[in-house]
């Protein structure tokens, strides 16, 4: 049975912003159809009442004081940081069109 | 004068102490050596040379005003693509970072600039840490010294490679299912995975956040020992650090060469052999195991039911994390950014760029993370992974209360072809069949030689597994084990592999 189809590709591209040509979504559908198959043996272990882990380590989140912290901790400069951007103007990111035009 | 590229890290840093050699004669050193040899191993893919020669003389200078050195203090190192470097190109092996300068040092590379460590440069890596070969770089594959048409393992395989080639004796790797490890397998090299928390992830790029460990890769247990404790602890910018002392691993490097480890429980796990296992593989793991046992050491057989389904479970959990992760690469804030020509809205951008600067092996596992998180599909895979994940972390504490440590191969085979598995992915997968299980369960791991199979004459490698903090355990087993097959060999493994 094929769990993945090249429609099902198609759609996942989109989800993830990729924008892929006509080859690849032949050859992915193939291989992720081959990879779900395989990891789709997770479902033979019972686990009815096994609870998920989704991080080894306890979780607790992490605050510091709001305050200014002093140089050498980390504070990025932003002319160094403007400088990495595809496109800067009036110290932001220039960004493309995000909205329809009209 | 003896080839300082051929020194231990423990070596070097004495030799600078004492004043045997200076910290930039040993930097010039290993810069000739990478412009001798890495036009065929492709380990590195940015060469600082200049910022080496500058923290060099800076250690010199330290020197010479009677200043106090560090226990690593002038000795080179390669420092995987994934760390950022301030000013210095940090690529991640892919194109949609290339010419990127961060902004930012990673936590390890400011404390190794802190222990006076001369960064040699930056090393190669599949793309984003994804791949178990270096092949899927973008920037070329890494060939394994021991055999040039061999891949040296990955994603970690420049650092473990220049290790190999004597460009460097210390680098650093990450292993998110096996990335520092599986390359110190197959290239006769020692990699350490710490306990998960143990190394700050603070600029270090991230792929699985949940699984994500960097740590040190060297020629010997003591120097990944020394290199652990100069990355290792706290810190306040990884909100998954572990607020305690780090664990004495230098000291446990030394007791285990000198004291071994007698009346220590070893334990074997049972579902790490059979099918798809080399012989030459299971011949040099079984020799070690007896050896251990001649050491004193009591062996018992561990059976881990729940590891056969690790695999699965990881190529699961991994993918999902690096979907949400690579959504970052949006091509709005710096690297690439493709299509940005009035016609395209920021989103068709975003897409374009993705699409240019992502190679397959990033975008199969995007997708498949994707997918498995996707509506529908979520409880069947990711929450399924999540649960297998509790059982094996239930396996690995059943064990840690009959055994002290447990061993196995770190790799099914030693070093295949370059090419070989390069579009089957699965098989790709299964070089970190044995690894991955301790990268689900955030304990500790730790691949050193422990010799050459007889039928391909390649380094094979013996994987230790501790309990989380307890990393300890890695370099006293570690140790004892090298001390003795040291003394069966007579001289280190990576003097057998072929000139260069």
């Amino acid at each position: 049975m094929s769990a993945i189809t090249r429609e099902e590709v198609a759609h996942l591209a989109r989800l993830s912003r990729l924008e892929l040509s006509e080859a690849e979504l032949d050859h992915f559908a193939e291989q992720l159809d081959a990879i779900v198959g395989a990891v789709a043996r997770v479902s033979e272990l019972p686990t009815e009442d096994v609870p998920p882990t989704s991080h080894a380590l306890p979780m607790t989140n992490v605050f510091r004081q709001d305050v200014v912290r002093p140089a050498g901790t980390p504070i990025l400069d932003r002319a160094e940081v403007l400088a990495q951007a595809p496109a800067a103007e009036d110290d932001r990111f220039r960004v493309p069109r995000i909205l329809g035009e009209d | 004068m003896t080839d300082l590229t051929k020194r231990t890290a423990a070596e070097t840093a004495a030799a600078i102490a004492n004043g045997e050699v200076s910290a930039v004669e040993v930097a010039e050193a290993h810069l000739d050596r990478i412009a001798k040899v890495d036009d065929r191993i492709n380990a590195f893919l940015h060469v600082d040379a200049e910022g080496a020669l500058a923290a060099a003389r800076a250690v010199d200078a330290k020197r010479a005003a009677g200043e106090k050195l560090g226990p690593l203090a002038g000795v080179p190192l390669a420092l995987k693509d994934l760390f950022t470097t301030r000013g210095i190109p940090t690529t991640c092996g892919s194109k949609i970072l290339e010419g990127w300068l961060p902004p930012y040092d990673a936590t390890v590379t400011r404390r190794l600039r802190e222990a006076d460590v001369v960064i040699l440069g930056k090393s190669n890596m599949d793309e984003f840490a994804m791949g178990s070969s270096t092949e899927n770089s973008a920037y070329g594959p890494t060939r394994n010294p021991w055999d040039l048409d061999r891949i040296p393992g990955g994603s970690g395989g420049g650092s473990a490679a220049a290790l190999a080639s004597f460009q460097a004796p210390l680098a650093i790797g990450t292993d998110t299912g096996g990335s520092i490890r599986q390359p110190g397998a197959v290239t006769g090299t020692v990699g350490v995975k710490p306990t998960y928390g143990g190394v700050s992830r603070y600029g270090m790029v991230a792929f699985s956040s949940s699984l994500d460990q960097g740590g040190p890769c060297a020629r010997t247990v003591l120097d990944a020992a020394l290199l652990h404790e100069a990355i290792a602890g706290y810190d306040m910018l990884d909100s998954t650090s572990i607020d305690a002392p780090v664990p004495a691993v230098v000291e446990a490097a030394k007791l285990g060469a000198t004291q071994g480890i007698k009346g220590l429980r070893v334990g074997v796990v049972k579902q790490f052999a059979g099918e798809g296992y080399q012989a030459g593989v299971v011949q040099r793991f079984q020799e070690s195991v007896e050896l251990l046992r001649a050491l004193g050491a009591e062996i018992v057989e561990i059976d881990c039911p729940s590891f056969d389904f690790a695999l699965p479970a990881y190529y699961l959990i991994a993918p999902s994390e690096c979907s949400s992760n690579l959504a970052r690469f949006d091509a709005m804030r710096y690297g690439l950014r493709v299509g940005d020509d009035g016609a395209h809205s920021a989103e068709e951008v975003t897409a374009l760029t993705r699409e240019a600067g992502f190679g397959a092996e990033v975008k199969r596992r995007i997708m498949l993370g994707t997918y498995a998180l996707s509506s529908g599909y979520y409880d069947a895979y990711y929450g399924q992974a999540q649960k297998v994940r509790t059982l094996i972390i239930r396996d690995f504490e059943a064990a840690f209360t009959q055994v002290d440590v447990l061993v196995s191969p770190t790799t099914p085979t030693t070093a295949f072809k370059i090419g070989e598995r390069a579009d089957d992915p699965m098989a790709m997968y299964l070089a970190d069949l044995c690894t991955i299980p301790t990268n689900l369960a955030g304990n500790a791991g730790m691949s050193l030689p422990c010799g050459l199979a007889p039928e391909d004459g390649l380094p094979v490698g013996l994987q230790i597994l501790a309990p989380a903090m307890a990393d300890d355990r890695l370099y006293r087993v570690g140790a004892a084990l090298e001390a003795a097959l040291l003394e069966q060999w007579g001289r280190p493994i990576l003097d057998l592999a072929p000139a260069l």
